[in-house]
């Protein structure tokens, strides 16, 4: 069984979700998509800061 | 000269404190009463609960901060406002009462030309029987986060409760909030992540049930009635990102709870359906509710005037719209702009210290009578930019006359960076790194979710973690006043 099917099955709570495959949790992990996510967070929470002040 | 005196030393209180005294100079007088000696990064008091970081990591003493910056510390609480001053002088002032070593309960009198309330919450333990210990503090039936010191403590706890795990002794832990009118989910939400990354860390995870409890009516409302956001090319709403998160995890839930009762190793609550509940545990950080931290305030005469000034929560009324009625009729134009009091145009409330309108989720009751909705979060960032305005506005009126345009930050027109982290290593912590604009939606001006769905988002992953890192540091270097610290935003 797949890591992310595992706990579908748990509970009727986890059922009713979505739970990240290998692609995306690997991605999570991965430094140069990270860093790549990390630029564009930042410009973004920026550009949130900017429109507040 | 004129004198501003600040109420509390917390993220909103030090950003007007400190921006009102560069503003002002050497001409005008700006006088911090705080009843701690130490400023603390909160944020970061998940990772001391954690045992992640030490409690030094986290605070820092703020008189000598103050000292460089020419302004008059005085670590003290304050008790009172008299706003129209005594029966023979109109001068208003605040009588104060000493937390400093070896001047414990010694009462002073500070008169002011300008007030910013920004004290903060007074942390209401006592309003869940058997959360607090009947004289304001934290019994010893759950841990908290909401101080360095609590951090320490819970971290401590929790060490425990790994070691009983690694000999083969199965654990319960339950984390969440302590009452049905809390707010400050978000802390409560990084918690129970934290234990979880560490729990596989520790290799203990099998032998942890852990679950999360909550007043929201759904996972993800985090006191903002939820938000929609962008993610894999689909606008989704927070309960879908929240819960998959959980399930992820797995960590089951409880929510639309009103926490009624803590015993050693229980709880009682109810939920929205008007059923009542037990829920066992062997470890639980429960966030208790806020409240005011209970000024009065004294007319000449010395009559109690604590109503005009304060709405029965506590907090401080504000130029919000406090009559906006039912659900229905809220409008983001009832939040306040100015932060100035209705009342006396000298005094004015930053940060938690506010009073807001009203709730920014959705009102539920139980079919008992008991309300189960989180309350308006108002910390970290709507806090420091609220506290910047309100240093503008009182600094212009001191150079300008009391008729300028006051600084405005509503936070209807004001956004919020929230990043939950995992785990503290640079390469295998993981964070959900969310920002929302604005933080109380606007169905007038964003038809459909109220918020403007290019800057309300969040993913998880390592680049939020590292924010989180540059976070930490970037905001104790600001806060320490250290060289070019008024070019980083609050």
């Amino acid at each position: 069984m797949k890591q992310e099917e595992i706990n579908f099955g748990k509970s009727e709570q986890f059922n009713l979700t979505m739970i990240p495959g290998s692609f995306a949790r690997r991605m999570r992990k991965n430094i140069i998509w990270q860093f790549f996510r990390f630029m564009v967070i930042n410009i973004k929470m920026l550009i949130v800061v900017s429109k507040s002040h | 000269m004129a004198r501003l005196i600040i109420m509390g030393g917390g993220v909103s209180g030090h950003t007007t404190a400190t921006f009102a005294k560069k503003w002002l100079g050497d001409e005008h007088e700006v006088v911090v009463v705080t009843p701690n000696s130490q400023w603390n990064w909160i944020p970061s008091n998940i990772w001391v609960g954690v045992g992640q970081m030490e409690k030094k990591d986290v605070v820092f003493p703020l008189a000598p901060i103050y000292k460089k910056a020419g302004i008059d510390f005085r670590q003290a609480l304050a008790t009172e406002i008299h706003p129209n001053g005594k029966a023979d002088d109109d001068t208003p002032y605040i009588v104060i009462s000493s937390t400093e070593e070896g001047k414990e309960g010694q009462t002073e009198e500070l008169s002011y030309d300008y007030l910013v309330n920004a004290t903060g919450p007074k942390l209401n333990f006592d309003a869940t029987p058997g959360l607090g210990n009947g004289s304001g503090g934290l019994s010893g039936n759950t841990v908290s986060v909401c101080t360095a010191d609590h951090a320490v403590h819970a971290s401590e706890e929790l060490k425990e409760i790994f070691a009983k795990a690694k000999a083969g002794e199965r654990q319960k832990i339950l984390v969440g909030t302590g009452h049905g009118m809390c707010t400050c989910q978000g802390a409560a939400f990084e918690y129970i992540f934290n234990i979880e990354h560490e729990a596989r860390k520790a290799n203990v995870r099998d032998m942890l049930d852990i679950k999360w409890i909550s007043n929201e009516s759904f996972l993800g409302d985090f006191g903002m009635g939820g938000l929609h956001m962008k993610v894999g090319g689909y606008a989704v709403s927070s309960k879908l990102f929240a819960e998959s998160l959980y399930a992820e995890r797995d960590v089951q839930w409880i929510i639309g709870a009103h926490t009624s009762k803590v015993e050693e190793g229980k709880i009682e609550y109810e939920l929205l359906d008007g059923t009542m509940h037990e829920e066992t545990f062997d470890f639980a950080m429960l966030i208790p509710p806020f409240g005011g931290v209970g000024l009065k305030a004294y007319d000449k005469d010395g009559s109690d005037m604590t109503d005009t000034l304060f709405a029965p929560n506590g907090f401080m009324k504000v130029d919000a719209k406090y009559d906006a009625g039912a659900y229905e009729n809220w409008k983001a134009s009832d939040w306040p702009v100015t932060y100035q009091n209705p009342t006396f145009d000298n005094i004015f409330a930053a940060g938690i210290a506010f009073a807001p309108p009203h709730l920014i989720s959705k009102p539920m009751t139980s079919p008992n009578g008991t309300p189960i909705n989180p309350t308006p979060p108002r910390t970290g960032m709507p806090s420091g930019i609220i506290g910047k305005a309100v240093a503008h506005s009182v600094c212009d009126m001191i150079k300008k006359g009391k008729d300028v345009h006051l600084h405005e930050a509503s936070m209807a027109d004001m956004g919020a960076a929230c990043v939950a982290s995992a785990g503290k290593g640079l390469f295998d912590g993981s964070a959900a790194a969310m920002t929302v604009y604005p933080v109380v939606p606007d169905f007038e001006k964003y038809p459909g979710t109220g918020r403007d769905t290019n800057y309300t988002f969040g993913e998880i992953g390592l680049a939020g973690h590292w924010i989180k890192h540059i976070l930490h540091h970037m905001f104790l270097y600001k806060a320490k006043l250290k060289p070019g610290w008024t070019l980083i935003p609050e």
